[in-house]
């Protein structure tokens, strides 16, 4: 029997707005109307579930079939929660990112730094039982962009969950603890809350570190939680 | 209570995430009522949105080797193709709406450079029954805007939506 609860709404100044002016590529992709707030059906209680059998983990990306890739060697570990601290098991993470010296395995990215040959740069794990999960790769570098003059992204892992429902989709970015570039870019800075954008910077781990072999570093990740009771319709506070 | 993690946009180098092939969802074996999902994705200015990732869940019909769920990118023309299963009508909500029956749909998410968190919404059919009585559909007053919302018949299993994500035309997205 799937879980039909209602997700919490989220807490203000936690999630960045559509409209960032620091952020050009929102100018015209951000939808000017309200959203419309929906109940939670079937639809938007459940999502897609994903198995390794059909979606197989691929968990060190610090190397390919032909060789090492250069850079940093990496070990991510954390944990997938519910606001309510309760693991969320079993559920699938896909990442991607830059090679070391910042430059992604993608045509559109035209970056003057090199390739890696052996470094494609996308990973996929599970979460187990208890909501951890774990994977190699190497640090990725910063690289330049074009939002505005001297722009460029730090440090940063891309992350995509879906969680337990439609509603808890998530795409977000993990960046790395001490980075010089975070508070000069727009992506991170434009979360209102300082918390908030904290709690997407990974803290190095000398417990994860792997002795002559890899720095390990933790980020731990909250999807929504759910309402109490079945069917409580979000959309219902301040109706009566 | 934990604070959900901030939402971060997925930027142009999404690719490099698997989904050729994805758009496909009886690419497992799933048989039954197969139709095909295209879509245009447009931006603020009319130009075509090329480097969106786009991806539908629909919870029914539950059938063997579907798992309803299928991933696509826009080409340069802001095009998007599915292949899937006709939904079926899924249960009601309870509460305020009532618990009439909703409408076959499926649920769209829209990720982008330019797009800070996903946009949600869902597709509708022309041609089914009880768009009159769906109770999302009903949120929504301006029949224009409703209509951003269901998909036209291009043929016997075919369907198109023409997607707008800001200004004249803009579809209707959802806070869940
Ligand atoms: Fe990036």
């Amino acid at each position: 029997m799937s879980d039909l609860r209602a997700f919490r709404p989220l807490v203000p100044g936690t999630q960045p707005e559509y409209d960032a002016d620091v952020y050009g590529s929102t100018k015209f992709r951000a939808p000017k109307q309200q959203l419309l707030q929906v109940p939670t059906s079937l639809t938007e209680a459940t999502g897609p579930q994903f198995s390794p059998s059909r979606y197989p983990s691929i968990i060190d990306i610090s190397k390919v079939e032909s060789g090492e890739a250069q850079g940093q060697r990496i070990v991510v570990e954390g944990q997938v929660t519910d606001e309510d601290g309760r693991p969320v098991p079993h559920t699938m993470i896909e990442i991607w990112q830059a090679n070391s010296t910042g430059r992604y395995h993608h045509d559109g990215d035209q970056h003057d730094a090199p390739l890696d040959p052996h470094f494609q740069g996308a990973g996929r794990v599970f979460t187990d039982e208890n909501g951890m999960y774990r994977y190699i790769s190497i640090k990725p570098g910063a690289y330049p962009w074009r939002n505005h003059h001297n722009a460029w992204r730090p440090n940063h892992i891309h992350y995509s969950l879906f969680g337990p429902g439609f509603a808890t989709r998530l795409i977000t970015q993990m960046y790395f603890d001490g980075d010089p570039l975070l508070k000069y870019d727009p992506i991170y800075m434009c979360i209102a809350d300082a918390g908030s954008r904290e709690r997407l910077v990974a803290g190095f781990d000398l417990d994860l570190t792997m002795p002559e072999w890899a720095l390990g570093y933790r980020f731990n990740i909250v999807l929504r939680g759910r309402n109490a009771t079945p069917f409580e319709d979000s959309n219902d506070h301040g109706d009566h | 209570m934990s604070i959900t993690t901030a939402s971060q946009t997925i930027g142009p180098y999404w690719h490099l995430l698997p989904f050729e092939g994805w758009n496909d969802l009886t690419r497992f074996g799933a048989t039954g009522d197969v139709i095909t999902i295209t879509g245009r994705i447009t931006d603020g200015t009319g130009a075509a949105a090329g480097d969106c990732c786009v991806e539908i869940w629909q919870p029914r019909p539950e059938v063997e080797n579907f798992d309803g769920f299928g991933r696509a990118a826009t080409d340069k023309d802001g095009g998007f193709s599915f292949t899937t299963l006709r939904p079926e009508p899924v249960p009601g909500v309870h509460g305020r709406l009532g618990n009439v029956q909703q409408a076959p749909h499926v649920g769209l998410t829209i990720m982008a450079r330019g797009l800070m968190k996903a946009l949600q919404t869902r597709i509708y059919f022309e041609g089914d029954a009880g768009h009159d009585q769906d109770p999302v559909l009903n949120l929504i007053e301006d029949p224009a805007r409703r209509a951003t919302l269901v998909a036209k018949k291009t043929g016997a299993a075919a369907y198109h939506l023409d997607i707008v994500l800001q200004g004249a035309g803009e579809t209707v997205f959802f806070a869940i």
